[in-house]
């Protein structure tokens, strides 16, 4: 009987070979993917076991942390003026993930990251608690906070950029909402977040407007467009006579394209055409320049490209094969031309700094939990919209459109200030309430400090008090104070 | 016969290994304590308060258990009673560790006095059970026995959409499948020792197959019917999986004829895919364990989390006592997913260590098998061996996902009385053997004759 007791015994042995190979195969080779699984539960509670690292603005922390009991997460996120940082924060919610910086630099604040592998090493041998790193922002609080308070109950954005090296200082979206609200995964925070679904709240306050939006960018657009005209010598003098028809009818359609009001628009230069935003002069300058040109330009100030900074924001849009009359029409920000308000702030920074466009970013840097600088953002040039010449040409026309032209409502006493309104139509027959649009820019005798682009977007407000210069301004120029007085 | 250690026929001063057993017990011991010691410092940051008693009564039941095996089976093997303490130990300490969590009441205490019963039974075989032959008796009896073990849990409610308990109010619930699979055990033993010359003799052979005689077909289609029976109406896989591998490979060995392996197999794969595709119960376990991450209307299943647990266990674990294998929810990571807590906790060194301690134990009982000088005793010892082996296939490979999940228990760790006492009975019965086929023969009587008379003794 022997003989079969043996092949008895090397089946068990193959029996327990096979599960020992298969432990092998679940614990060794699967093992990475089953721990990392979003579905396993060990990943969200190792993410709040321990305080998430902080992210600073000015050297003050606006978020914070608070120990929860009743469930397995033992640290919630707080945050200081939640609403006003929700667009730059996002949220990281115990019980719905992260957005935004929160969500970017996830690993970095719960202390995960390759880059601070040190440090946990020696938390891990010193038997301390493992600590995230810190996100320290360019943000400046006093513009974020001219911004948000600027928009107040109104639906928009506002971005402002540091021209110079291309650091976001502010950035605001209404209507806007408090992350602390919905950091835990109580039941509470479970109808706070129901609430602030776009199901139940159309106004969709988790929406950041700033980077994910793109808005009919109207008449700002015509920057662009001059920039364009300017670049590819078609007028190199701006303040001599352009040949415009007043109507202008592109070549392609029959409907003319016309100007808003009783404005003189008729052949005249461009620095008057900027001034009092004629429709005709621009949409001529588009299709005489072509597709191609007017893409090459709007693609060198960042359109049609996702930007990273190091959230993601929207690409916005100019279209590729148009017929002459949709180029036209494209040239003044209407048709299918869409832009974020990142977008046009990037617009209004190009020029005001004289043609050289910036990388956009918003953190300054990352630092480990002991202080130490883990990696520290320098800024880049992303491209070179226009020359040095053309820019100045440029700021000249932006200046008189805030010094005599639409724009006055942005002034300030003792500052050169160059902006352009926007009134931009949308919706069938252009029958919904118009996007007010400014973007504009200071100079100081150190070149500009800080560009802006301001949407509102308001149902509520009487039509005909939407426009850019009086919606949109006033909240473009207390951001550009803030940053000056600072 | 060779001149390994497998026979143990020799007459003078073989070593009865007694004091390697208690060499072994005492880490048997030590492991466990210091196991329950983390537990507490990892939970508590202290020593947990019940230490002393714990390790104490450990101590005690493996001290009484090697003290009475020294007294009433001194040859026998000395590598089962260790192993079975330390895996019963360890059980312990994962119960207690689970009871630190709120997933209901405390086990743990139940447990240990669940496993005294196991060692009282353990100590109760050994002493009345002088000699295992003693069991070829009771062939037909067993076979009563075990069909009403077998039988019972259909007349009581399922527990978890399985049959396969029977509730005794005010004592708690048996799973006398436990109990049965010896019972079974020593049936076959009994009844092959006797039929095998014919099944083995009296056969055609058809394509290089041995193919039995249709009446000696009889009971190997019978115990298939069975087990089919079983798996229909108590909905076990397991258990019906378990005593139809039993009865194979105590007819390939009492036979020694492959055909009844190929046999076999035919058959249970053929039952098995037939109620795979009908049974309702069984077609959720071959769904989740072809998809076992895949969520149930929006909810992580018990399947994907005892997964979820091995994949974070990782290499090395996470330490006792900083795992979440409670995910699993209920008391399912104490009984069923047992191996779960280990595989996190303690990672992958942990779970290969603890399979090895069980091929290890399975692999002495087959020697004892390979020892035993009677066939009754190396059919029993290989059945009870192979039951052994068998269950923790089903259960370990059903948990990690190399076959679907059943509802079995790890023998020794998982919380439940019937299992473990069952276990230890099991553990009793080899150590019985392995006494008997390891016991030095006596030293041949002064015979008046011997002058006449030379023995030889076969080394």
């Amino acid at each position: 009987m022997n003989k079969p007791l043996r092949r008895v015994a090397v089946f068990c042995g193959l029996l327990v070979l096979a599960l020992l190979l298969r432990v092998n195969y679940v614990q060794f080779v699967q093992a990475g993917q089953l721990a990392n699984d979003p579905k396993n539960r060990r990943v969200a509670i190792n993410q709040y076991a321990q305080p998430r690292g902080d992210i600073i603005v000015d050297g003050k922390a606006i978020t914070g942390h608070t120990e929860t009991t009743g469930s397995d997460f033992k640290y919630k996120r707080t945050y200081t003026d939640g609403a006003m940082w929700a667009p730059v924060t996002g949220h990281a919610s115990q019980a719905y993930g992260t957005t935004f910086l929160e969500g970017v630099e996830d690993k970095f604040l719960t202390g995960d990251d390759d880059r601070l592998f040190f440090n946990r090493t020696i938390d891990l041998l010193t038997g301390k608690q493992r600590q995230g790193g810190n996100v320290v922002t360019t943000l400046n609080p006093k513009a974020q906070k001219a911004a948000f308070t600027g928009l107040g109950d109104k639906k928009g954005a506002v971005v402002a950029l540091d021209p110079q090296t291309g650091a976001i200082l502010a950035m605001a979206s209404t209507p806007s909402y408090d992350p602390s609200t919905i950091a835990g995964n109580s039941l509470t925070d479970q109808k706070n977040w129901i609430a602030l679904d776009k199901k139940n709240n159309p106004d969709d306050p988790t929406q950041n407007r700033a980077l994910r939006i793109s808005y009919p960018p109207g008449s700002t657009f015509k920057l662009v467009t001059a920039a364009a005209a300017l670049e590819n010598g078609k007028y190199p003098d701006i303040d001599a006579k352009t040949t415009s028809p007043d109507p202008y009818t592109p070549q392609g359609t029959t409907v003319p394209l016309r100007n808003e009001g009783h404005i003189k628009c008729k052949d005249v230069s461009l620095r008057d055409a900027l001034k009092v935003s004629c429709n005709t002069v621009f949409g001529k300058l588009g299709a005489d320049l072509g597709e191609k040109a007017m893409l090459d330009e709007a693609e060198k100030f960042g359109f049609n490209k996702e930007q990273f900074v190091p959230v993601r924001a929207a690409a916005s849009n100019f279209d590729t094969d148009m017929s002459t009359d949709k180029v036209a029409q494209s040239s003044i920000g209407q048709y299918d031309t869409a832009a974020t308000p990142l977008q046009m702030a990037m617009v209004a920074s190009a020029i005001a700094n004289n043609g050289v466009l910036m990388q956009p970013y918003e953190v300054d840097k990352l630092v480990a939990p002991n202080l130490s600088t883990i990696s520290q953002t320098t800024p880049k040039e992303m491209s070179k919209p226009l020359s040095p010449e053309n820019a100045q040409k440029l700021q000249s026309m932006m200046e008189t459109v805030v010094n005599d032209g639409t724009g006055k409502n942005a002034k300030i006493a003792g500052v050169r200030v160059g902006g352009k309104t926007g009134t931009a139509q949308h919706g069938v027959n252009n029958d919904k309430a118009p996007y007010a649009w400014f973007v504009s820019y200071a100079m100081t005798d150190h070149g500009s400090p800080v560009a802006v682009a301001v949407v509102v977007e308001d149902g509520s407000a009487n039509r005909d008090d939407i426009s850019g210069g009086g919606l949109a301004a006033p909240i473009a120029k207390a951001v550009m104070e803030a940053v000056l007085n600072k | 016969m060779s001149a390994s250690n497998t026979t143990t026929i020799t007459s003078v001063g073989a070593p009865n290994r007694r004091n390697t057993e208690l060499a072994l017990l005492v880490f048997a011991v030590l492991i466990p304590v210091f196991a329950y010691a983390n537990v507490g410092l990892a939970k508590n940051g202290s020593v947990p308060a019940g230490l002393l008693g714990y390790g104490v009564g450990l101590g005690l039941l493996a001290g009484v258990a090697h003290l009475l095996v020294r007294k009433f089976a001194p040859y026998s093997d000395p590598l089962m009673l260790p192993i079975a303490t330390l895996l019963n130990g360890l059980g312990l300490v994962l119960i207690w560790r689970l009871d630190l969590e709120p997933l209901g009441p405390a086990m743990a205490p139940k447990q240990l006095m669940w496993s005294t019963v196991g060692v009282a039974l353990f100590i109760v075989v050994l002493v009345f059970l002088k000699d295992h032959r003693i069991l070829q008796r009771y062939t037909y009896i067993s076979m009563v026995v075990a069909l009403v073990l077998l039988v019972l849990p259909v007349f009581f409610p399922p527990v978890y959409g399985a049959r396969i308990w029977v509730t005794l109010p005010g004592i708690g619930s048996l799973q006398p499948g436990e109990f049965a699979k010896i019972v079974i055990t020593v049936f076959f033993a009994g009844y092959l020792m006797v039929k095998r010359d014919a099944l083995a003799l009296a056969s055609r052979r058809v394509m290089g197959l041995y193919l039995p005689r249709g009446r000696d077909l009889g009971p190997i289609l019978v115990i298939w019917a069975m087990s089919l029976l079983i798996l229909i109406f108590e909905t076990d896989l397991g258990t019906s999986l378990l005593f139809f591998g039993l009865f194979v490979i105590m007819l390939y060995v009492a036979t020694e004829r492959t055909s009844w392996i190929v046999f076999g197999l035919l058959l249970s794969s053929a039952g098995a895919v037939a109620v795979a595709s009908s049974e309702p119960h069984v077609k959720v376990r071959v769904t989740n364990w072809l998809h076992p991450l895949a969520t149930v209307n929006g909810d992580v299943t018990e399947t994907a989390q005892s997964r979820y647990a091995f994949g974070s266990g990782g290499l090395f674990g996470s330490g006792l006592g900083q795992g979440y294998s409670r995910l699993i929810g209920g008391i399912a990571p104490k009984s069923d997913y047992i191996l779960a807590t280990v595989g996190e906790e303690l990672g992958l060194a942990g779970v290969m260590a603890v399979l090895l301690l069980y091929g290890l134990l399975i692999e002495r009982g087959i020697r004892t098998a390979l020892a035993a000088r009677d066939p009754f005793g190396k059919l029993l010892a290989i059945g009870l061996s192979g039951a052994f082996a068998l269950q923790v296939f089903v259960v370990a490979g059903g948990v990690t996902g190399l076959i679907p999940l059943t509802g079995m228990t790890m023998p020794f760790m998982a919380q439940g009385g019937s299992s473990v006492i069952a276990n230890w009975a099991l553990v009793a019965i080899l150590l019985r053997i392995s006494d008997t086929a390891r016991r030095p023969a006596p030293s041949p009587a002064p015979s008046p004759d011997a002058e006449a008379t030379q023995v030889v003794r076969s080394q």
